[in-house]
This record gives C-alpha cells, structure tokens and sequence, in this order.
C-alpha cells in the first residue's frame, strides 16, 4: 500500500486515496487521477515539445509510466508533482528524438544575464483582453510564450499556471530553490516585454 | 532604493512574500517611480493573463481517445 501522504498539516491529499485504490487494483481510481491531471500534464509537454504529436504521446507515456511504478510513489511529495517529474523527463526525451544528437535539458538555452530593466512603459495592465478575441489572444499567447526558452517556459508554467509553490517546482524540475526564482522572474519580465510589443498599440478602447 | 533593487524584488512583491518592512520600502518606491509602477501592474496582468487563458486546448475527442489507450494498457497489465 501507499505510504500515508499528508500535505503540510494533518489532511491528507485527496489524491492519495485514489493512489491507494489504484494500488488495490481498481483501475477507475486510476482513470479519475487521468480525468483530473490530463489537461495540465498535455500543457506542460506541449510546452516542452512544441508540437501537438509530441505532447499527446507524453500524456499517454507519463500516466502509463506513473502506473506502472505506482508502487514506487513515496508519498512524501504529491502525486501530481511527481507525475509533473515524469511527464517532464518523457518531454525532454522526445524533444532530444527530435533533435537528434543534440543534448537536451531543462538547463538548455538559459541566457546568463539577469533580468534587465524593462525598457516599454507603456500601460495596457487594465484590460488588454478586451481589444481580441478568444482566438485572437489564445495565438498571441501561444507566439509570445513559444519565444522563451524552454526552461524559462515550464518554470512559468509550473509556477504561475499551474500553481506549484517554488519548493515544488524546484523538486518537480530537479532545480536549485534560487534557479527557480531567478528563472521566473526572468520568464516573467520576457512576457510582459513580448506582451507589451502587441497591447501598447492597443490600448482599451481602439480597435 | 533603485529601479534595480525594486526589480530584484518583483517577484517576492507579487508573490506576496517579503516582510512588512520591505513592502513599505517597496511602496515607497513606487510613490515616486511610475516605470516601476508600470512594470509591476503589466507584469501582473501577464501572470494573469496566462492563468486565465488556456493556450493549448486538448479537445474532448483527443481525451477521450487517451483515456480509453491508457486505461486499456492498464488493464492489461501495461
């Protein structure tokens, strides 16, 4: 059986029965953990991969993976987390396919310098959805995230979308707590710089 | 405090995790600084933005079709 997880205090995580079923067998606990985590982890390894294909094996590579060594889930960490961990590494594993030869990582393509002053002043925070679209924004979105490196990316999209607390990211990743934070904010300060290329024509109310 | 101070704390100011005195400091900052300001409400925003926003979509038909692949391999052992 699982190890008893508890998260921070005295509740233990929803999830960890669901774990404990699926280790008695009951292959419906599993398919709820699939209903419930599906969309985040095909986010992730869309991310990562860049290409539609890819992400899609992923999900299917990583929940079949986590089932697989479900026996071998700790239970210290969240099985979200750790099912992050392995869709990460089956990301990195087909975009190294893709690339063949070339070494991937997470550490791959990171830029040195620290974040700079941000040089566009203009204003658009209020609503610059309003101006677009779903389509519209969703392309913009995408164009404008696709730019930064790939652990710019993930770091943002663990941290920010997803919601992992920078320990978590950290652990999912295999990172240093401060490359973490020192990614973020750099990931945070490039989209803004990239969003203000297409809001600051674009003000609330000119269409 | 300079601009690149005041950067170098971004994150920990929307992230809301620096003490009351650094939050003062900060605030004080921005009393004076409308680039910091500036900075600080469209980054924000970006976080927001993006957290609203789904940008990769993965359609009922596709789910469906992986949730019947995966559960499949399960059932038979992977």
């Amino acid at each position: 059986m699982a190890t008893i997880q508890v998260t921070g205090e005295d509740e233990p995580h929803p999830d960890v029965a669901l774990v404990a079923s699926a280790l008695a067998g009951d292959v419906r606990a599993f398919e709820t953990l699939i209903q419930k985590y599906d969309r985040q982890i095909f986010r992730i390894a869309q991310h990562i991969t860049q290409n539609r294909e890819d992400a899609q094996d992923v999900v299917q590579d990583a929940f079949l993976k986590a089932y697989e060594k479900l026996s071998q889930f700790q239970g210290n960490s969240k099985f979200y987390t750790w099912l992050v961990r392995i869709a990460v590494n089956e990301s990195l594993m087909r975009l190294r396919k893709r690339r063949t030869g070339k070494m991937v990582s997470i550490d791959e393509d990171i830029e040195t310098a620290d974040g700079s002053v941000p040089r566009d002043l203009a204003d658009w925070s209020p609503n610059p959805e309003q101006n677009y679209s779903q389509t519209e924004l969703a392309a913009i979105l995408r164009k404008t995230i696709q730019g930064l490196p790939h652990g710019f990316r993930v770091v943002f999209v663990l941290r920010d979308v997803d919601g992992l607390s920078t320990e978590e990211t950290a652990e999912t990743l295999g990172l240093s707590i401060p490359a973490v934070k020192s990614r973020l904010l750099r990931a945070r300060l490039q989209l803004r710089e990239r969003l203000s290329r297409y809001f600051r024509n674009k003000k609330a109310g000119e269409k | 405090m300079t601009c690149t101070e005041f950067l170098a704390l971004l994150d920990e100011l929307i992230d809301d995790t620096i003490s009351a005195e650094t939050r003062a400091q900060l605030q004080d900052h921005l009393k004076g600084c409308e680039h910091c300001e500036v900075t600080l409400n469209t980054t924000r925003k970006t976080i927001e933005i993006y957290r609203s926003h789904e940008v990769y979509e993965l359609p009922a038909s596709v789910r469906e079709r992986l949730h019947a692949a995966i559960v499949a391999r399960c059932k038979n052992g992977c």
